[in-house]
């Protein structure tokens, strides 16, 4: 498409109809071939693309944390150590996905833009089911893409205020949403992070136990799925870490990130089975 | 040469349509846009705690009107559409007020031109640089004209009064309460039509609506003063004078 205002004159009557304060269903009208999914119809199986892992998500009493590994694979070649697979979706969720890396990242680029759309419209923010309610609407909207091969699944978490607590949604590729209230993980590497998780959760745990034990369900994943990278301490790439409670997102810095790291790393090598 | 019955010249139609215009914006209340050390800041008289006058549109950009409400908000959201989908096609470094003043100004004229009636508003376009020197405010009015103005812009009913008293006591690089002050005082000295004498009419954070766009904020640039933070601030007010 060429510019939205397509040179000089008015806006064109699409802008200026009152209705949608949804950012996707106004680009469905506007510009429908620039939201994911619109090219349907490949000539046939897509493989050779580039793959995001594994993330997970964790509650603890009064937010979540959500964190990834930085590994993307395209076949049996790493095809990137440093991405960045866990966002800010809005000032009290975060979004993660696992799967192609290109429609992964274009989904979490719509999500952000139509939360904040919203936000602008209405002078308000959306309730955290409703912007759940919404990403399953966009992975929907994939399946044909899914089919061909092109998968991508997010995984969502936010601060719900309503209930003064961290909440976790999943989806699988037909958009099919499931609330967990304790932990999550999606990819490659979730079926060894979730084992992980099951004997290191613990409800009471604190804000900084629930970021090592993030961390250390990742580094489970790392050490048993060829496909979800483990720390890098030669090049210092380091999870992505990301908190949301009462006080908003906020991402961790690779320098609160490292002495977890060291530590996970610390204790394991002093254990026989790793 | 026989005039059909009706005919009005196209001197006649823009002069009539501008009377028109004119009266429905001087009814309402005026906006004042000024500039301060770290951003812009926008000062409305505005009863309606829910009804606003000031929008954020993008990160660095923001947006105050007056006149008929169904018609700015319509111009509003038509601006906050047309910046997020140029943020998301392009990215959001290439959104600018330019764009944005442009295609209003498009807009206002095309309206103006071709219908019957034309809008009967006043818009202010604001984008907050990196530094005070880069600063841009629009001035747009009902028949699509553009206006570049510099340190502070008054629409709306008496915007004559008010501007008259921003020009006497706005400076360059003031600070904060100094610029929201001296917008207080430009509003306070107008009188809309209807309302009791100057003087009599005190403006408090129950009948203002405030915002500002912050250069020294992290990506979205725009923020609302609402509640005791903005009596708190108007309390300073009072101080620094």
């Amino acid at each position: 498409m060429a510019d939205p205002m397509g040179g000089a004159g008015r806006l064109p009557a699409v802008f200026m109809t009152p209705g949608t304060s949804s950012f996707t269903d106004f680009l469905s009208q506007s510009a429908p071939h620039l939201l994911p999914g619109a090219q349907s119809g490949l000539p046939g199986p897509v493989t050779e693309v580039a793959h995001g892992t594994t993330i997970v998500a964790v509650t603890f009493p009064g937010g979540v944390i959500m964190a990834g590994d930085r590994r993307a694979t395209q076949g049996h070649m790493i095809a990137q150590r440093d991405v960045e697979k866990v966002h800010h979706a809005d000032d009290f969720s975060c979004v993660g996905y696992a799967g192609t890396a290109g429609v992964g990242a274009e989904l979490i680029r719509l999500f952000q833009v139509e939360l904040e759309h919203y936000e602008k419209i209405e002078g308000a923010t959306l309730s955290l089911d409703a912007k759940a309610n919404r990403l399953a609407a966009m992975v929907k909207g994939n399946l044909p893409m899914a089919l061909q091969g092109l998968a991508v699944v997010p995984l969502f978490a936010g601060y719900d205020p309503d209930m003064d607590a961290g909440r976790i949604f999943s989806y699988d590729i037909a958009a099919a949403k499931s609330e967990e209230r304790t932990y999550e993980s999606i990819g490659s590497g979730s079926v060894f992070a979730k084992g992980s998780l099951k004997k290191l959760y613990r409800a009471d745990q604190t804000q900084a136990d629930t970021v090592r034990i993030a961390v250390e369900a990742l580094y489970d994943a790392a050490d048993d799925d060829s496909a979800t990278g483990g720390p890098d301490t030669i090049r210092r790439l380091y999870p992505i870490v990301a908190a949301v409670t009462s006080d908003g997102y906020r991402r961790y810095g690779d320098d609160e990130v490292e002495p977890v790291v060291t530590a996970i790393i610390a204790d394991r090598s002093t254990s026989a089975g790793g | 040469m026989t005039m059909p019955f009706g005919y009005a010249s196209p001197e006649q139609q823009v002069r009539d349509k501008s009377e028109y215009a004119r009266k429905g914006i001087a009814r309402g209340r005026s906006v004042v846009v000024i500039t301060y050390a770290d951003g812009i800041l926008f000062v409305a008289e505005n009863p309606s705690a829910t009804l606003h006058k000031i929008s954020e549109i993008y990160d660095r950009i923001a947006f105050a009107a007056v006149g008929k409400y169904n018609e700015f908000e319509n111009l509003r959201t038509a601006g906050i559409r047309l910046m997020d989908s140029r943020g998301y096609m392009y990215d959001r470094r290439d959104v600018t007020s330019r764009a944005l003043a442009n295609a209003y100004a498009q807009t206002l004229g095309a309206i103006f031109t071709e219908s019957v009636k034309p809008y009967e508003v006043e818009i202010v376009v604001a984008e907050v640089g990196r530094s005070s020197d880069d600063d841009q405010i629009y001035r747009l009015t009902f028949d699509g004209s553009i206006a570049d103005e510099r340190g502070f812009v008054a629409i709306g009913g008496a915007s004559d009064q008010v501007t008259t008293s921003l020009k006497e006591h706005h400076r360059d690089g003031q600070p904060l309460a100094d610029a929201l002050r001296v917008a207080v005082q430009a509003l306070t000295v107008s009188v809309p039509p209807g309302l009791p004498q100057n003087g009599e009419r005190v403006l408090t954070e129950a009948n203002l609506e405030v915002g500002m766009l912050d250069r020294s904020r992290a990506r979205r640039q725009f923020k609302r003063i609402t509640g005791n933070a903005l009596a708190e601030l108007l309390a300073q007010t009072a101080t620094s004078s």
